[in-house]
């Protein structure tokens, strides 16, 4: 009940955001299409705290502000690779554990692993993450697990 | 401002077409495609500002969920098509 | 002040399109499929990132500031499952990374502490 009631909040947000007409006639149609989804999703059974992780509100941002840092740095290093040439990269294959205990904190893991340039998350068997890095230092950087603690610091 | 943005745009998704016809395999095509797609809701914001017509932001948003949708069936479809082709090699 | 916003958002999008332009250069000049994804995500990260909140100074406050940050946000996260779909889809069809080595975390990643 508590995550159909996140859920309708969070959809009538992005109705309003996306509408601009807010006469009665068509926030009555706002409040109908909410429920109907709300109903379809929970005919769908996917309304629980994996689809809306409410219980990372606070601790994420932070990360996220870490990993937006992250993203630029790396940014820069593949646009030098660019400008340098092909002979510039060392393609690596990393094999790395993924230290968290959900589901959740891996894929958030997993996840922020492809969208650094540089490192691409290819596979996953278990815990075990196969990521391709462009050079030997995206690589080396990867294995120091930096990223690997503070995911596991936010899942809590 | 937003003309040369638009150009700059413009001329890499002139590249990415390059790189959909070079590319030797398949997924390189993929890859070429989705990046055109992206390059294109980047062009609908920008041609938005340009034209001052705010409306393209819509369209943008739509865009970008269509070409999502449309890469994972592109990959589901040929996902199947390499597993096939692969058991009559075997 | 609106000189300020002005050019501030000019720098955000000519360093923008500045990255849009190296990743397409880099799709074009990279050896491999695997080398080219990371080329491909640079354009998805920090050059439509960089263009999108050069556009954010723009619109001002209104409808149009939270639209865009819908962009940024929806780009974000499509972008980087879709590199992942096509990078393990590539794999298990039988495509193999050029690499010169390939290295694995002994230590087991993390010191789980709790």
């Amino acid at each position: 009940m508590f995550y159909s009631l996140a859920l309708s909040i969070m959809l009538s947000g992005f109705w309003l955001v996306n509408s601009g007409h807010y006469n009665p006639l068509m926030l009555f149609f706002m409040l109908v299409s909410v429920l109907f989804v709300v109903f379809l999703c929970h005919r769908m059974d996917v309304i629980d705290g994996e689809s809306q992780p409410l219980n990372l509100t606070f601790t994420i941002p932070t990360y996220w502000l870490w990993l937006a840092k992250e993203v630029v740095l790396a940014n820069i290093a593949v646009a030098r690779n660019v400008w340098q040439g092909p002979e510039s990269i060392s393609p690596m294959l990393v094999y790395v554990k993924a230290g968290q205990k959900t589901d959740l904190g891996m894929v958030i893991y997993a996840n922020s692993i492809t969208l650094t340039p540089g490192t691409i998350t290819i596979d996953q068997q278990g815990k075990q993450l196969t990521v391709h890095a462009l050079t030997r230092e995206m690589a080396a950087d990867m294995l120091k697990g930096e990223m690997d603690r503070r995911v596991s610091r936010v899942e809590g | 401002m937003f003309a040369i943005t638009a150009v700059a745009i413009l001329v890499v998704m002139a590249l990415a077409l390059a790189r959909a016809f070079l590319g030797p395999t398949l997924y390189d095509r993929i890859l070429a495609v989705n990046n055109f797609g992206t390059k294109t809701v980047l062009l609908l914001a920008v041609m938005g500002f340009l034209s001052g017509r705010p409306e393209f932001l819509d369209i943008a948003i739509v865009y970008v969920l269509i070409n999502f949708i449309s890469v994972i069936g592109i990959l589901r479809f040929f996902e199947y098509a390499g597993k096939k082709t692969a058991e009559e090699e075997a | 002040m609106a000189i300020l916003i002005d050019i501030i958002s000019w720098i955000l999008l000519l360093a923008g399109s500045f990255f849009c332009f190296t990743g397409g250069v880099g799709l074009l000049r990279f050896p491999d499929f695997f080398s080219r994804i990371h080329a491909a995500s640079l354009t998805d990260t920090l050059g439509a990132g960089l263009i999108l909140i050069g556009l954010m100074f723009q619109a001002g406050w209104g409808l149009v500031l939270p639209k865009l940050i819908l962009i940024l946000l929806f780009s974000a996260i499509t972008g980087t499952t879709a590199s992942h779909a096509m990078a393990k889809a590539a794999l298990k069809s039988g495509l193999q990374p050029q690499v010169v080595g390939s290295v694995k975390s002994e230590s087991g990643g993390a010191p789980s502490n709790s």
